[in-house]
């Protein structure tokens, strides 16, 4: 994508930014994530069908930020998770400069953050299509299956974290499996175990997660653990009617409340 | 299972329900005997991991009941309790957890009467319902995936 | 022991593995839903994979498995009742048809299990695990057991090595006592080997492995670390999936009065892996975790265990979702 390079060998030149977080080809011809810091180098950066991992996960990344201001290459799902770390007050507005990817694969101008929220305000926020069609499946089971489905899935469950790691959600620098007084997650990948941990991940993206299967993606042993993130992302927008990262300042949905609230459970 | 006896565990706050319950007592009123209370300062602090523990660690249901909307002792409480729960219960119906096992509630300091009928009405399902046994053989293959080494 | 080289045809294979499977338990691999490659404990023959290239998970479960329970207690009053778990108890294990790579990955562990003190369980467990290796038909670009010194067909860490042929048969290479009992319990399942044409893949070497470790010697200051572990996330499925990685976490879990201290696997690449009780963390960054993970394998464990730390399966790699590629790290680092 020539344009792509050109913008970005103009941002590295003028110095307005100190790195391109961005795609290249890998060796075995996969996209992985590239920091391009010299404009020479420029070239590397590549946008295609293969480019989906979300790269806003390393906006909060010690050894990025501190090279100095960024630009990002983003596409629908980075620029949402960058105004969810905006509105959490994890990075600055002036810090980063966005390179838009439209959902054609083309070079958007997005000259600030209110120009991105109008963007994001225009496209269709709901789930992906294709994890609509497995969550829509996987609704149609009886309780009974849906149970065995899941302690079927997450039997596989190793603990590594990785769907904790590519999450740009999750930046916590203490995350609560990592507290011991008390644990309240066990630490050993048994069922049980696997089963605690992958609702407080589900519950603790409640309202934040802006579906873009990352997690699923990053899994070495294949759990669709996005699915559990991506259904509450259904609920929170049938309860709340509000999709995450719309605005620099969306209210948190589980820390705030309307008195209002509709439910039709408690007695 | 017709003397099954379900282990129920129920998070409740302090200002409402649990005053509530102590009315039930005091009004002398007859209730199902199988619910073991735990005190909270407000529901806005039932964290969602203590019903998963309850759960694992034996309990056949749960009842989880505060201070009616508007009427939070901390004013708010209830409100943030209830929105979480609306994910907890999303949550868990998408994951199989039977969630008939689960009744939450309103019950006020004034509400002797009523707090025994929700347990009742509870117990009764429970009863009906029968052990926890899926989960309970999930907790109990978890451990027995260890041995599965051996 | 001289290695018996012996020919196995397939359906002999079948009755070996049938009569193993009714008697002990074997660890053999299957193609998942996903199509993903697992193993699994006593399979039906039919259902075990001779052409996978590697599984997603290594088998160092076998001898290091991902909980491990250490002892039971039950806290009374005054004092705490402590119950072993009965070693003697581990039943032997057959481990069927991993391959080269995987099996050398157990002299490696043993190097650090074994090391100054010697680990019961880990030794208890090698101890009663028979290895049934399979030499490789398939590679692909992410197999480098060649660059760490082994090869689709090398003989380490197997008792019994199966060779493939190109008519569908099998050499036995018959490398250890434990492999000459298992072909013991049915010797006329064993012919003679002829001059059979193997039908092994070939593994083109990525790099000198005793290149990279003279190299790092000096490389620890290098800003080869920054620059090429930015994109890592630090998420841990590589030492998770590594058949040698062996660093393990050690926690007590307790339920009222009883209560049981267990082991499970931990990564030197989370965040929170060095911190101390100070609240110092000597790794604090990733590329410094990432180049410990270098070190570790290629530069600290030759120094002192005598070995690599590493088998060149390939499995860090293709498991890792930005696309770390560890070959292609040495390759560059051979030469900077």
């Amino acid at each position: 994508m020539s344009n792509l390079v050109t913008k970005a060998k103009e941002l590295l030149d003028s110095k307005t930014v100190q790195v391109i977080i961005g795609y290249e080809a890998g060796p075995t011809g996969l996209a992985r994530p590239v920091f391009v810091t010299d404009p020479l180098k420029a070239d590397k950066l590549i946008y295609d069908e293969r480019c989906v991992q979300n790269l806003a996960v390393y906006l909060t990344k010690h050894e990025v930020k501190h090279l100095g201001k960024m630009a990002i290459v983003a596409t629908l799902p980075v620029m949402r998770s960058i105004m969810m770390l905006i509105s959490e007050q994890q990075i600055t507005s002036e810090n980063i400069v966005v390179i838009g990817i439209s959902s054609e694969g083309t070079l958007l101008d997005i000259a600030d953050i209110q120009v991105m929220q109008g963007y994001i305000e225009k496209s269709d926020l709901s789930n992906p299509s294709k994890y609509k069609e497995l969550l829509a499946e996987l609704n149609k089971l009886t309780p009974e299956e849906k149970f065995a489905y899941w302690q079927k899935e997450l039997s596989k469950c190793i603990k590594c974290y990785a769907c904790r790691q590519a999450c740009p959600m999750c930046y916590c620098t203490r995350c609560a499996v990592e507290v011991n007084q008390p644990q309240w997650i066990p630490v050993q990948s048994n069922t049980h175990g696997n089963m605690d941990w992958h609702v407080l991940r589900a519950m603790h993206l409640a309202g934040r997660c802006i579906s873009c299967g990352e997690c699923g993606r990053a899994c070495p042993v294949g759990i669709p653990c996005h699915l559990l993130t991506m259904h509450l992302t259904d609920q929170v927008y049938n309860y709340f009617k509000v999709y995450a990262g719309t605005s620099e300042k969306m209210s948190s949905v589980l820390s705030t409340y309307e008195p209002n609230d509709k439910e039709s459970f408690i007695i | 299972m017709s003397d099954f006896e379900p282990k129920v565990v129920a998070f409740v706050c302090n200002w409402c329900t649990y005053a509530g319950a102590d009315l039930t007592g005091t009004s002398r009123i007859k209730y199902a005997s199988n619910v073991k209370i735990i005190r909270f300062p407000c529901t806005g602090r039932i964290d969602f991991m203590l019903l998963l523990k309850a759960f694992a660690n034996g309990a056949d249901g749960i009842i989880v009941s505060g201070c009616h909307p508007n009427d939070c002792h901390y004013t708010s409480g209830n409100f943030h309790a209830k929105r979480r729960w609306i994910m907890f219960k999303e949550l868990m119906d998408f994951m199989g957890v039977d969630m008939n096992r689960i009744t939450f509630s309103w019950v006020s300091a004034a509400e002797g009467a009523r707090w025994a009928e929700v347990v009742n009405t509870t117990v009764t399902r429970l009863r009906e319902l029968g052990p926890y046994i899926s989960y309970k053989e999930m907790v109990n293959n978890s451990v027995e995936e260890e041995v599965k080494n051996e | 022991m001289e290695t018996i080289r012996k020919l196995i045809r397939k359906q002999s294979l079948e009755k070996l593995y049938n009569q193993l499977s009714a008697t002990r338990k074997v660890y053999a691999p299957v193609t998942a839903a996903d199509s993903q490659t697992e193993y699994k404990y006593n399979p039906a023959f039919t259902d075990i994979t001779f052409d996978h290239i590697r599984s997603t998970l290594s088998v160092k479960n076998v001898v290091f498995p991902k909980v491990e329970n250490l002892f039971f207690y039950s806290n009374a009053k005054t004092e705490s009742t402590i119950t072993d778990v009965d070693i003697n108890k581990i039943p032997e294990v057959v481990l069927w048809g991993a391959h080269p790579c995987d099996n050398a990955a157990f002299d490696i562990l043993s190097s650090i299990f074994c090391w100054d003190i010697t680990d019961e369980f880990f030794s208890k467990r090698l101890e009663k695990l028979v290895v049934i290796g399979l030499g490789c038909s398939k590679s692909d670009e992410y197999c480098f057991c060649t660059s760490v010194g082994l090869a689709p067909d090398s003989a380490k860490g197997s008792d019994i090595l199966l060779i493939p042929l190109q008519n569908g048969d099998y050499l036995a290479d018959i490398l250890t006592e434990k492999g000459n009992n298992i072909v013991q319990l049915s010797p006329e399942l064993f012919e003679t080997a002829g001059d059979e044409k193997s039908a092994l893949t070939e593994v083109k070497q990525k790099f000198s492995h005793d290149k990279v470790t003279t190299k790092l010697a000096t490389a620890f200051e290098h800003p080869f670390w920054v620059e090429n572990s930015l994109r890592c996330l630090g998420c841990g499925a590589c030492a998770y999936v590594c058949p040698t990685c062996a660093c393990f976490d050690i926690q007590d879990e307790t339920r009222g009065k009883d209560g049981k201290r267990y082991r499970s696997w931990d990564s030197c690449g989370f965040g929170l892996f060095t911190l101390h009780t100070s609240g110092h963390n000597p790794r604090e960054v990733q590329s410094q975790r990432w180049r410990q993970r270098i070190m570790h394998k290629f530069s600290y464990m030759p120094d002192r265990n005598k070995s690599l730390g590493c088998v060149g399966c390939g499995r860090c790699s293709s498991g890792c979702p930005v696309d770390m590629n560890i070959a292609e790290q040495l390759e560059v680092l051979q030469n900077i």
